[in-house]
């Protein structure tokens, strides 16, 4: 059994007084894609947060690439190449596409960055509006962008909180295929939250599904099916 | 150039200098940061005051002043790390807080070092165009004024620092998850914060009278240029200065210096009435469009 890049035993976290994760447990393998399903405000959003740093662990740990990173700030974490793609795609609005781009490169050195000209090939719509300000790109772009951001840290693990929240099928389905490529061309190992159902039937390879801030059902490989995914869904 | 066309520009040129030295700094903590500091003069008096204690101790003016800039920029740095890191979007509490810091500074100077401190006579003489006679150092601090509206663009547009300082202003927790040091960027432009605002008094010492005091004598016109500038300092700063220069000095020619200054304020006023968001505001409304 190889070690894993991602593993995550009874972690707990809250806002102020409200306990959200329950004790989660979880496990990625390296150059997996695993989804982490669920309805509205089971805490997905709080376990990405967690897992990249943002907010503290009240219990349990974080190991990255055999490493226990649960007292590890974002920035830290960040440089060992975890890279983050939130909810709501958090562009920075008053930089251009390539000052964002140029925040994400600059962690990336020490490992050897991701060639910029390398995501222009990925997504050549980020090379057309580099000089755009990212605030005005629309949400599918904003999303196009801050994958690319992320990209060009060379991160070995990529969280993203669902890619497909109010954007275009059209591009979903664009954003799909070059998530599978990254994967397959750089090893990169994808953990991502998604509440669409074709996405998630689409690219990932296993799944977890979170339930009141627990893992309350794992979707093992291959068993990632409309039917089965559905179901858990709509629980 | 005639004498009286060029009083004006010279003229101009005074209030504009006058107007962007005072507010680059405060444009970086308040206008970039967030930070209502009510301190911002104290630390253009800390510049003044090093300038003139280091100069009284031999240092040729240019040193001085280097060291009145570094002073006031170190005083920053703990001042941020000991009372301003928790004040980040509390805006109010910042204002409370630094005023506390300016009361302090006020007081503490007049304790310590009593109510006069001895000055520097103005350097490089005087010029003469037409009937009128010049002072050359005003000019120097023209030349100031350009040069530092010129390091702070490059600073923040072209460095890799500025990148990850522009993010972390717009998202620090955004930026925190790219890898930027977000609190070592909070501490290094508070710092440059209030460097500029130590060169500020660095280069106003030889002009002034040295008095606890002082400081009031540039918050005015550094919160009002910085408002009327809007929140983009690389932007706004510049033509909200020119602007006021226009204003102030057109108002100071015919009217004198106190129309001058109450002329600014209704201004002001009106500016922010028409431009609520300030010139960068507006600026960047007419580039989107
Ligand atoms: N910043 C916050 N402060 C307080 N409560 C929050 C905050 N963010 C989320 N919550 C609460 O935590 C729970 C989980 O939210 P979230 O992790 O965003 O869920 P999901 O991403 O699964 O929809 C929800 O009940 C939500 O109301
Ligand atoms: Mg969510």
């Amino acid at each position: 059994m190889p070690m894993p890049i991602l593993e995550v035993a009874g972690l707990c976290a809250r806002y102020e007084a409200t306990p959200v994760l329950r004790g989660v447990d979880l496990v990625v393998q390296k150059g997996e894609i695993v989804a982490l399903i669920g309805r509205n405000g089971v805490g997905k959003t709080t376990m990405m947060r967690c897992l990249i740093g943002l907010l503290a662990a009240e219990s349990g740990t974080i190991a990255y690439q055999g490493r226990d990173v649960t007292r590890l700030g974002a920035d830290g974490r960040a440089r060992l190449g975890i890279g983050y793609i939130p909810q709501g795609r958090e562009v920075f609005p008053r930089m251009t596409v390539e000052e964002n781009l140029r925040v994400g490169e600059m962690i990336g050195r020490q490992r050897g960055a991701v060639d910029r000209s390398r995501v222009f090939t990925y997504f050549p719509i980020l090379e057309e509006r580099r000089r755009q300000l990212a605030g005005t790109l629309s949400g599918g772009q904003q999303q196009i962008l801050a994958i690319g951001r992320a990209l060009v840290g060379n991160p070995a693990l990529i969280l993203l909180d669902e890619p497909s929240e109010g954007i275009q099928p059209s591009i979903v389905q664009m954003i799909c295929r070059v998530l599978r490529a990254i994967r397959d061309d750089l090893g990169t190992t994808i953990l991502f939250v998604e509440q669409n159902l074709d996405t998630i039937l689409t690219i990932a390879e296993r799944g977890y599904v979170m339930e009141k801030g627990r893992i309350a059902a794992e979707i093992p490989r291959g068993d990632i099916s409309q039917s089965n995914v559905r179901k858990h869904l709509l629980l | 150039m005639s004498g009286d066309l060029f009083s004006y520009v010279y003229q101009f040129a005074d209030v504009f200098a006058f107007l962007v030295l005072s507010a680059a700094g405060l444009a970086i903590i308040f206008g970039m940061m967030g930070i209502i500091n009510m301190a911002h003069g104290e630390f253009i008096m800390c510049g003044v005051y090093v300038t003139s204690a280091t100069y009284h101790m031999g240092l040729p003016l240019v040193l001085a002043q280097a060291c009145g800039t570094a002073a006031a920029g170190l005083v920053g740095v703990v001042l941020e790390y000991l009372v301003i890191r928790p004040l980040y979007a509390r805006p109010l509490d910042s204002l409370l807080v630094t005023l506390g810091v300016s009361l302090i500074a006020t007081q503490g100077t007049l304790v310590i070092l009593g109510s006069t401190f001895p000055g520097i006579g103005t350097p490089l003489g005087s010029f003469d165009v037409g009937v009128y006679t010049f002072s050359t150092y005003r000019m120097v601090l023209f030349a100031a004024a350009i040069g530092v509206l010129g390091f702070v663009y490059v600073l923040f547009m072209r460095t890799g620092f500025g990148v990850q300082a522009r993010a972390t202003m717009q998202n620090a927790a955004m930026a925190r998850a790219l890898g930027v040091p977000t609190s070592r960027i909070y501490a290094l432009s508070f710092g440059i914060g209030a460097a500029l605002a130590g060169l500020c008094g660095a280069l106003y010492a030889p002009t002034m009278n040295l008095i606890p005091t002082m400081g009031a004598g540039f918050i005015v016109e550094a919160f009002v240029t910085v408002v009327v500038g809007g929140a983009s300092v690389l932007l706004g700063t510049a033509p909200a200065a020119a602007v006021l220069a226009i204003i102030r000095s057109g108002l100071n020619a015919w009217y004198g210096q106190v129309i001058g200054q109450i002329g600014l304020l209704i201004a002001v006023i009106l500016i922010v009435r028409v431009l609520p968001s300030g010139f960068s505001g507006w600026l960047a409304r007419r580039s989107a469009s």
